[in-house]
């Protein structure tokens, strides 16, 4: 195993299992590690990683394995992807057994729901730190205002809306 | 008290059945994986109640990962075990880790050119307003809250301006939370 693959498991596989809530809590500190941290790339590569990501079917946290693929191509790839998904869905499993063994405990819905006003200010944290790799210039802060501004208002399906805001950026720029 | 071991397919979906499921939901993107299970599982076919397949989403989402994911494994586990959880996640992930790639190809084929670049970079930019609007969305409920809106800020506190690192924040703020909230609630 290359240090490049060694360092992608280290990255990742402690994400796995920090990403209380999804994806959405362990983007900032992707960022760091990713960008900051590792120097891997820079933050606008890594909001085009994010934008492929998002647009793709499935879960967002393929992020990993596209960061995977371009940190050391293929091998890369496969070794972020098992990284970010194997901690967590093992650990899934493993409390899956006592979940069964508590179904009757008074406190696991406080305790599930205790947790939600944190990950949405984690979430929060995440919009913005994408916001500000992939907003970094007139153009580009306009389209994701505007699709701020159609997401919000309007029920057109965001796949229309990641596509309109391409198709914008290959005009526009 | 042992839960019920898996039944057979009477009551509960044959492996092929529970591999369709999600691969079909594999393939939803934008949060909408989760609906297709739910109506896949609860509605069409019945192999799980409501009030069940709720308790498994709420579970799903208070672990760490993916929720879609979490649940592949939870209901891959009820009815087919360890065998079965590999298989629903694996079904779920196959055909977004291979559209992925495409889109890896693609961008790598295409990524010279000037327009694509910035059709991409025009992805990203409206790709984060997207995530505003789903942070937003989540904050919502939480709003009319002080507490609540205490714990967000924290979060987003120490995380974004502060730059702590995430491990660190929770755990700092996941003990606060639970006990400010459990406060509230005497």
């Amino acid at each position: 195993m290359t240090p490049e693959l060694s360092a992608l498991v280290l990255v990742f596989a402690p994400l796995s299992l920090m990403a209380v809530g999804g994806p959405s809590a362990i983007l900032v500190e992707m960022h760091r590690q990713v960008v900051d941290l590792h120097a891997w790339m820079r933050p606008d590569e890594f909001t085009m990683l994010f934008g492929i990501a998002q647009s793709a079917p499935g879960p967002n946290m393929m992020v990993a394995s596209l960061i995977g693929w371009r940190v050391s191509g293929w091998p890369g790839f496969a070794v972020a992807s098992l990284a970010i998904f194997v901690p967590s869905s093992l650990a899934a499993y493993w409390a899956l057994s006592f979940w069964d063994r508590l179904r009757q405990a008074p406190w696991r819905a406080p305790l599930l729901t205790a947790l939600a006003p944190l990950t949405a200010g984690l979430s929060m944290a995440g919009a913005a730190i994408v916001t500000l790799g992939a907003a970094r210039d007139l153009v580009l802060a306009a389209i994701a205002l505007a699709a701020v501004l159609v997401l919000s208002a309007t029920r057109l399906h965001p796949l229309a809306v990641l596509a309109g805001g391409g198709l914008a950026a290959a005009l526009l720029r | 008290m042992s839960e019920p071991a898996p039944s057979p397919a009477s009551t509960g979906p044959a492996r092929l059945a529970l591999a369709s499921v999600f691969a079909q939901a594999g393939l939803v993107g934008f949060g909408g994986a989760m609906p297709v299970v739910r109506r896949l599982i609860v509605e069409r076919h019945g192999w799980l109640s409501e009030a069940d397949f709720t308790d498994l989403v709420g579970l799903s989402q208070a672990l760490p990962g993916a929720l879609v994911v979490n649940l592949a494994v939870a209901i891959g586990r009820r009815f087919h075990g360890a065998p079965g959880a590999v298989l629903a996640v694996l079904s779920l992930l196959g055909p977004a880790l291979g559209a992925v790639v495409l889109m890896a190809l693609l961008a790598e084929r295409f990524g010279d050119m000037p327009a694509m670049r910035n059709f991409l970079a025009g992805v990203a930019a409206a790709a984060a307003g997207l995530f505003l609007v789903t942070a937003l969305r989540m904050l919502r409920p939480h709003l009319r809250h002080p507490v609540a809106c205490l714990v967000a800020g924290l979060g987003f506190l120490a995380l974004f301006v502060l730059k702590l690192p995430l491990l660190a924040v929770l755990a700092l703020l996941v003990p606060v939370s639970l006990l400010l909230q459990r406060t509230i609630r005497r």
